[in-house]
Formats: C-alpha cells, structure tokens, sequence
C-alpha cells in the first residue's frame, strides 16, 4: 500500500535581515494512512515549521520551501496552484493548533467558525452546516452543545477552545490531522483529557495524525512511530516501542531524561539538556548536537553524520550520530545507566505497549 | 431561538442603562467645563466694551451695559444666573453683535456640522481602504506611498496645509475660490483641509491594526480551512481590525472640531468655529461660553457612541454592571 | 575525548554567535541611529538649534527695524520678478522687512517653545502621575476627575480660552507674550502626561519585580524612582517626542491668528498672518514660513517614529 504522506527532502527557510534562517533542512518521512508520527523535539528544532510546510502556510516572505517534495495521495502539494492546496486544507489535510487562545477568531462564533469549512468544501448550506457543527462539538465533548454553538470564543475556557480545534479539524473528515503542540497551552489535568480525546477520535476516525511535541512522554501514549527533530533535521527515528526500549542518540536520551511527570514519582531529577539549540543562521560545522553532546568526539565537530540504520537493532531504527554507526562508541553503551531513571521508562514502555497493540482501549 | 431573544432583551436593556448613566455623568463634567471657561474669561482683564481704542465708550454707556449684562453684580452670582439661565435654555446675548447667542449658534452650526460631516466621512473613504491595501501590500510603493501621506497629514498644521492648497489650486491652477461657502466649489478646499489630518490618522491607524490583526494565530487557522484569501481578509481579519479604529473615530471627530475653527477662519467660512476665534479675542464670553459647551457635549457625545460601537463590534466586552 | 573546559568554551562561542547582546537602551539607540528618516529628523533639529542659538550672526538684516527707505514687498531672487531686490535673498515683507532674517529669528520662538513647556509638562506630570498611581486614594481620584473634565476640552481650545483671556494682562506681555505661552501649553499638557504615568505605574506596580522590590523593604520613594519610573520610561520618552512638535504647532496657530507672539517679534505663524493679506500679490512671504514649519514638524515626527520603533518595536501605530 502506497504512503498517504510521503515528505522527501524538504527544505524550508526564512530569510531575514541577519541572514538565511535553515528551520527545515533536508528531512524525509513517510505516513501511512490511519497511522500515528510522533515528532519530537525542542522549541525551534523546525517541527511546527515542517508541520506549516506540509499544507504550504510559510508565510511568504520571509518563508520559502526551497527544495522537497511532499507526497499527498499521490499529488506533489508543493507542485500545485493555490487553488488546489486551498482545497486541500481543512479538507484532506487539517490542523490542530497549540494556542487554543489565540487560534480562534475572538470576533466570530463557534457556530460561525466551524461552519465555514463545511460550507467551503463539503457544500453544505447553513442550517446542514449548522446541525453538523452541533453533532461535531458533541462529538468531541462540549456539555449543552446546542446552546453553545452561537457562544464566542471568549466564553469557552482553554480546554474547551481546544475540544473546538478539534471539532473544526475533524469537521470534512480529513486524512490527516496536524496536531502542532496540541496540548502544552493547557493545564495538566486538561491535557490528559485532551490527549484521551484525541487518542479515540484518531482510532474512531481512521485518521492518520502527525502529533508535534516536546514532550516524549504525551507521544508514548499515542503514536506508532516517532521521529526526533533537532535543528531542523531528523536525528533518531523508530517505532515508538523500539525508540523506548532503545533509544540510542544522545539527544533523544537528553529529551528522556527531561520528561516531566506528575502521576509518577519520579526518583532521579528533572535534568534539562544544557546549553541552547544552535542559531540556524550560522549551525555548528559538524553534528547539529555537537557542541551540546557529552559523548562527542573529535569527529563530531568535523562532519556532519547521516541518517543511517543502527546496527543491533530494529530494522527501521535509524540515527544521525556518529556514535551509533557501525563500530561506534555508542552502540552498546546502556541507555539506562545514562539516564537514570528506568522506573519512569517502564512505566511509559507499559503505556506504549497499550497503543501499539492497539485492540481495545482501556477503561479511564 | 427564544431563549436568545431573552438574552438579547437583557442585553439591550443593559446598553441602555449604560447609556443613561453615561449621558447623567456629562452633566458634571459640563458643568465643570462651563465653570473652568467662566472662571477664564472673568480672569481676563478687559471690558468686552473698550475694545475700540479710538471711541472709547462713555463710562454710562458701560455701566448700563453692564448692567444689562448683569456684570456689577458679584463673579460667583453671574455664574449661578448663568447656569441657571442655561437650564432654561437661554444662553444669553452677544456682546459684540448684540444678537441673542442661540441665534448665532443656530445659523453658524449648520455650517459647521456640514463641513464637518462632509470632512469626516471623506476622511473614512479615504482612510480605510489606504490603510487596508498599505497593509496588504506592506512594503510596496503603494505602502511607502501611503505612509507618506500619513505622516504628511498626521504632521503638516492645516493652516499650513491650507497655505500649499490655496497656492496650487487657488493661485496657480485656479481651480477653487480661495475664500468663503455657498456653492459645493466652495467647499472643496475647506473639507479636503479639514479631512486631510484625521484621514492621515485613521489611515495610519487602520494598518497598524490590520497588520497587528494580521499575524494572529486565528488568521492561520482560517487560512488552515482552505479558505480564500479574500475571505480570509475580509471574513476574519478586518472584522478584528477596524475595533481599533472604531476607537479612534472620537478622537478624529474632536480633532475636527478643533481643526473646523481654524479652517472656518481660513477660508472665511461662516460657521461656528470663525464665531468662535472672533468672540474669543473680542471676549464676547456669552458666545466663548456657549461654544465651548456645545463643543464639550459634542466631544463627550462622540466618545460615548464610539464606546457604544465598541462594544457592538467586539463580543469581548461586556457593558459594565 | 572532548573535555569539560573545551565544552564551555565552544558553548561560549556558539551563545557569542547566537546573539550580539546590547544594553535595552544602548539596543534602541542603535535601531534609531539605522533609521535613516529619524537621523534626518536629528539633523534638521540640531540644525534648527543652531541657527536659533545663533541667529545674531548668521542674519543678514534686523528682524524688527523697518529699513528706509523700504523696499517692502520684494519677491525672492530666483522668482526673477521686477519686484526683486538684490540685498534680499527671500524677499521683503509689507513694512520692507528682510524674510530671511525674520525666518531665522523666528526659530528661536520655535526652538523655545518646543522644548521648554515640554520640561514643566513632563516634570509636573510624570511627578503626580507617579504619586496618584503609587498611593491611588483621593489624589488619583481627584485626577481622575480632573483628566474627564480636561478631556472633554480640546486641546487647542483649551488653550486659546487660557490665551486669549490673559494676554491683556501683564503677564500676557512677558517676554512678548512666550511666557504666557509656556504657562498656557504646560496647563493643558500635564494632564494627558500624568495620565499616561498613572496608567503605567498602575499596571507595573502588580508586577513581580516591584513585589520584590518591596518585600526586601524598598521605600516608596525609591520603587518610584528606582523601579516603577525606569520601567514606564519608555513610553513617556515617545511621548515627550510627540509632544514637542506639538507645542511648536500650539504656538504657531496661536500666533497664526493673532493671539500669540506679540508683534513685531517675528515667529513662523505670525508671520503667515502678517502676509496673508498680500498672499496673491506675494505668494513667497507666507510660504517661505509654512516651509519652515512643516520641515520642523516634519523632522520632529520622523524622530519621534524613529524613537517609538526603536524603544518598542511592537509599539507600532
């Protein structure tokens, strides 16, 4: 079966006035139809950015997809003309945004917002349009949804403005939804609420999701797949079991190690990655990751490392360290010793294991 | 729905009570208005009777004056007569034409509200669709373009405006008559003048708060739902946009006044504002007293309906109590 | 093996490449300093001073004494009229006068009446907008009130009323009537200034560093001076910009009909006034001045958009 997505070497950039801005340099990925991605990164590693990409929303200038191809059912969407990816968008394609306060328009009602793209694309008159927004907000849990749809958007709280993103991006049943950061605006007690929504809408709808965080620990839960992103490319990527079971370059260690969990105890501490993601103006000559890595060698600094297989390991488990390539110094190394806190990983593998069997969903 | 038409009943009902509390708190502040300007013109030293140096008047020909005018009695008993003459609606007479003052007003205003009615939706033609394609097509020559006349406008005094107008198309290209009303050639250069400083403004205005609309996250989810670009524009963005400028409106309309009676004065114009300067320097104070009322209601009047609007355009705010 | 230390030291380099760190201010200074209109505006300002500082020097003829014979009513030199006289360079006005010496004395008044009403304004106003924020109670009540009334009040009219009232008093005549001037801009200016102060010592005075200030037991005195005025500098600083010119404009108008600078002193708006009458006949006495106020104005503007840029790049209207 063909991918529903397939992303090749797309290169996205900014120029402004202190210079060429490389947010999306060179990465590729494929998902299948009804799948997960998990893509995982810091702030700034050029995840929205590649997300924005996918259904062309660069701002133009300073934004340019210079090079790349993205695959959509079979049609290049940076080949079309704009009236083509307009239908795309909301249509095929629709995105979840992370700041449910700022991302609707304050001025207009739920009703009013919802309705627009089922009009557009899926030519439905008002009061069609109407009854579908109500069932949609039922759908995605706003109590008395019928007197709420002619509310504005001020008097929703931030969870409830989310459950409306959702509703608007579930609204033409698309094949796939962009979620950017989804839930990291929102309180943690929302957000475990949000990511449960999510999780059965994406197995109910048969939606493939591409689900943008920071946070490892929110992905674990609800992807089959996951890349990790830094300074624009693509630097581990495995299904989510195998990239728990054995995550293998540094970074991706660093992100393990600074997931904050409410609902465990956590033994070890919190221990952010040091130092700041490289300026993409100007990037380190070597390894992105380098200047921040406690494993590097000499090497790291003079070439920049390819994505390539690991060896001892799944097949499609592949990395862009020099640590981890064949005859490496990071091949065997015990992740665990690195990272200190195995009960934290155990317990997200057992959530893992929940989503990537996948037969039922359990009981909350 | 019923019970949206219940709801908009209350809603209505509460804009209304705003309202009238709004409208009782004018009535200190004019109040306060017409005691500052009275307390003014008292300080003045000067008879409004001596201002021709020549003739001066017979020292009984101004005490009898002034007795007309009740000026022998004491300052804070003009000022209660005054008050209370103005709740009867009698705002006395002019001192320099000898007319009753609501008589002046009532032939002046006319003029002035047309000149500057004329000037404040010429100024909103002008203004909002420059503002709106500057900011769409910020950084282009349109855009320069556009911001020159802003700053121009917003800088040049219009008297001096007036000056570069009069000598290109009064002198030079003699297109327009250089002074006085009547005839709609007439009015051209005044209400062009006149606009030119609030549609410089409104201008400005309007970009910056397109441009600020422009770049909310809520314009890309509008342009993540497939919709046109003109629809995302007008749909979304401007709806946003013009509540800013909504706001400003006011502000540009008592930038008017005060811009109508150095225009008036100008271009000989005969409205209230040209009244307005002569009486002022001729310390005809029932006139310089009724004015500056009649501006101060219009001012505060002007800002109470832009707050009304305000809140018509933004669901956000909600009448207070 | 990499060790600690070269760590550090490539961080370093790297955060030296990420960012050029500035001061807050000496940053601003730097964005106003690239602003090309802004630096314009700065020299034809420091320009404008100078020739007012001095104008002794630099005019040709007296401003005020009438030559005789006179030669009144001459048109600039490169009009190439018959009505030209070679000994002024701009022409005459109605008494014979020279319009070049005039315009250059005349931008003294301007020079002066920008700048020094200005100072009381901000000095009066930022010191009660201070206080009334600081301490609310009856002061910030009673401000309140006052600023409703006031604002009811255009500006300009306001202050014709205070003009024209007093300028037949004997204050009215010091200086030529500037004095009165000052006085008049300074009444209806401090209240917006103070307003504005009040505002913003309202909403910094909730912010943590003021909290913090105060819990280590900062007096009130100095989180005014030391962390509530530094904080609300900014906008005031544009604020004052703007309100130069317009003290420039308030003179100008009032002169322009008639109830400002006292005769013979010449000053850019009276000086409109005295040639209007004769605007047909001799166009260049009235425009050389109109010249010369939109060039200052319009320098003052593109300083003050230069300033609100460069202090606050969001601050955009």
């Amino acid at each position: 079966m063909a991918d529903l997505l397939e992303v090749t070497d797309l290169h996205t950039q900014f120029f402004t006035r202190d210079g060429v801005v490389r947010a999306v340099d060179g990465v590729t990925f494929q998902v299948a139809a009804g799948e997960t991605l998990g893509i995982v990164g810091e702030s700034g590693c050029g995840k929205s950015v590649t997300a924005l990409s996918l259904m062309r929303l660069i701002p133009q200038p300073p934004g340019k997809i210079v090079k790349g191809s993205i695959m959509f059912d079979g049609q290049d969407i940076l080949k079309m003309d704009d009236d083509d990816v307009r239908g795309i968008r909301g249509n095929n394609i629709a995105m979840i945004f992370q700041d449910p306060m700022t991302s609707l328009n304050p001025v207009l009602t739920i009703s009013r917002q919802i309705s627009e793209a089922l009009e557009l694309h899926l030519k439905m008159d008002k009061s069609e349009a109407r009854k579908r927004t109500i069932e949609l907000l039922e759908l995605v849990q706003i109590p008395s949804a019928k007197k709420r749809v002619d509310d504005y958007p001020h008097q929703f709280s931030g969870g409830m403005r989310q459950r409306v993103m959702i509703a608007m991006a579930l609204s033409c049943n698309p094949k796939l939804i962009l979620a950017d950061e989804p839930t990291t605006a929102l309180d943690v007690t929302i957000q475990a609420q949000i990511l449960d929504l999510l999780k059965n809408l994406a197995r109910e709808f048969r939606t493939a999701f591409i689900l943008i965080t920071h946070d490892l620990g929110v992905v674990a839960g609800m992807t089959q797949r996951i890349n990790v992103m830094y300074a624009g490319k693509i630097v581990e990527k495995a299904d989510t079991g195998e990239l728990f079971a054995n995550p293998k370059m540094p970074y991706t260690w660093g992100l393990l190690r600074s997931i904050p969990r409410l609902d465990e105890s956590r033994k070890a501490k919190l221990v952010p990655i040091e130092g700041l993601p490289p300026d993409l103006i100007a990037p380190p000559p070597g390894c992105k990751f380098e200047p921040r890595c406690q494993y590097r060698r000499d090497i790291c600094h003079e070439k920049e490392p390819d994505l390539v297989h690991i060896p001892n390991s799944k097949a499609d488990h592949e990395a862009r360290c020099w640590g981890t390539q064949q005859g490496g110094w990071l091949v065997d190394t015990d992740w665990r010793r690195e990272i200190g806190d195995t009960q934290l990983i155990e317990a997200i593998k057992q959530e893992t294991a929940s989503v990537t069997t996948a037969t039922e969903t359990p009981g909350e | 729905m019923n019970g949206t038409r219940v709801s908009r009943g209350i809603h209505f009902e509460k804009v209304l009570k705003y309202t009238i509390r709004r409208l009782l708190l004018m009535i200190p502040t004019l109040f306060f208005v017409a005691l500052i300007t009275f307390a003014l013109a008292k300080a003045a030293p000067g008879s409004p009777f001596d201002k021709n140096p020549d003739k001066p008047p017979k020292q009984e020909t101004i005490d009898k004056w002034n007795k007309f005018y009740g000026l022998d009695k004491p300052v804070h008993e003009q000022f209660i007569l005054y008050v209370s003459n103005v709740l009867h609606l009698d705002f006395g007479t002019s001192i320099r034409r000898q007319r009753a003052v609501t008589e002046i007003l009532g032939q002046g205003f006319p003029v002035t509200a047309q000149l500057g009615v004329q000037a404040l939706l010429l100024a909103l033609a002008v203004a909002l669709p420059l503002g709106v394609i500057s900011a769409l097509r910020q950084n282009t020559m349109v855009d320069y373009g556009s911001l020159f006349f802003a700053t121009v406008g917003t800088t040049i005094p219009s008297f001096v405006m007036a000056i570069f107008f009069i000598y290109i198309f009064g002198l030079g290209l003699k297109l327009f008559p250089i002074t006085g009303w009547g005839t709609p050639q007439h009015m051209v250069m005044p209400t062009v003048i006149l606009a030119m400083g609030a549609a410089a403004f409104l201008a400005r205005i309007t970009r910056a708060s397109m441009l600020e609309a422009i770049r909310q996250d809520y314009v890309r989810t509008a342009r993540s739902k497939g919709l046109r670009e003109q629809v995302v524009i007008v749909g979304h963005v401007l709806k946003n946009a013009m509540i800013p400028v909504a706001t400003v409106v006011g502000p540009a309309a008592a930038g008017l006044i005060t811009g109508s009676f150095i225009i008036e004065t100008f271009f000989s114009v005969p409205g209230i504002g040209r009244e307005y300067v002569i009486s002022i320097t001729a310390l005809d104070y029932p006139v310089i007293m009724a004015t500056t009322l009649l501006y101060a209601f219009f001012i505060i009047v002007a800002n109470l309906s832009v707050d009304l609007v305000y809140g018509m355009l933004d669901p956000r705010i909600k009448v207070a109590k | 093996m990499a060790t600690a230390s070269t760590t550090q030291e490539r961080a370093a380099e790297l955060n030296v490449l990420a960012r050029k760190q500035r001061s807050l201010w000496g940053d601003a200074l730097y964005r106003l300093f690239r602003n090309k209109a802004a630096v314009g505006g700065l020299i034809v300002i420091a320009s404008a001073f100078l020739i007012a500082i001095f104008s002794g020097f630099i005019a040709p003829y007296s401003p005020i004494d009438i030559p005789r014979p006179p030669a009144s009513q001459m048109e600039p030199l490169w009009t190439g009229s018959k009505y030209t006289d070679a000994r002024y360079l701009l022409g005459t006005d109605f008494l014979g006068r020279d319009i070049l010496s005039r315009l250059i004395y005349a931008s003294r008044i301007s020079m002066v009446v920008g700048f020094i009403p200005t100072t009381i304004v901000f000095i009066v106003g930022v010191s009660v907008g201070l206080v009334a924020g600081f301490f609310g109670g009856w002061l910030d009540q009673l401000l309140m009130r006052f600023t409703d009334i006031i604002y009811a009040f255009p500006d300009f009219l306001f202050l014709l009323i205070i003009v024209a009232s007093f300028r037949n008093s004997p204050f009215g005549k010091v200086m030529d009537g500037l004095a009165l001037i000052f006085v008049a801009i300074a009444i209806v200016g401090w209240v917006g200034v103070a307003r504005l102060t009040r505002g913003q010592v309202l909403s910094l005075k909730e912010r943590e560093f003021v909290e913090a200030a105060r819990s280590v037991g900062a007096t009130p005195r100095r989180l005014m001076t030391k962390h509530l005025l530094p904080n609300a500098l900014a906008p005031l600083i544009v604020t004052a910009a703007f309100a130069v010119p317009g003290a420039i404009l308030g003179e100008a108008t009032l002169s322009f009909l008639g109830v400002g600078i006292i005769p013979p002193t010449p000053s850019w708006g009276g000086m409109i006034l005295e040639g209007f009458p004769f605007f047909s006949s001799n166009p260049w006495s009235v425009l050389m001045p109109a010249i010369c106020i939109s060039i200052v104005m319009l320098a003052f503007t593109f300083v003050g958009d230069g300033l609100r840029d460069a202090l606050d790049p969001r601050m955009k209207t």
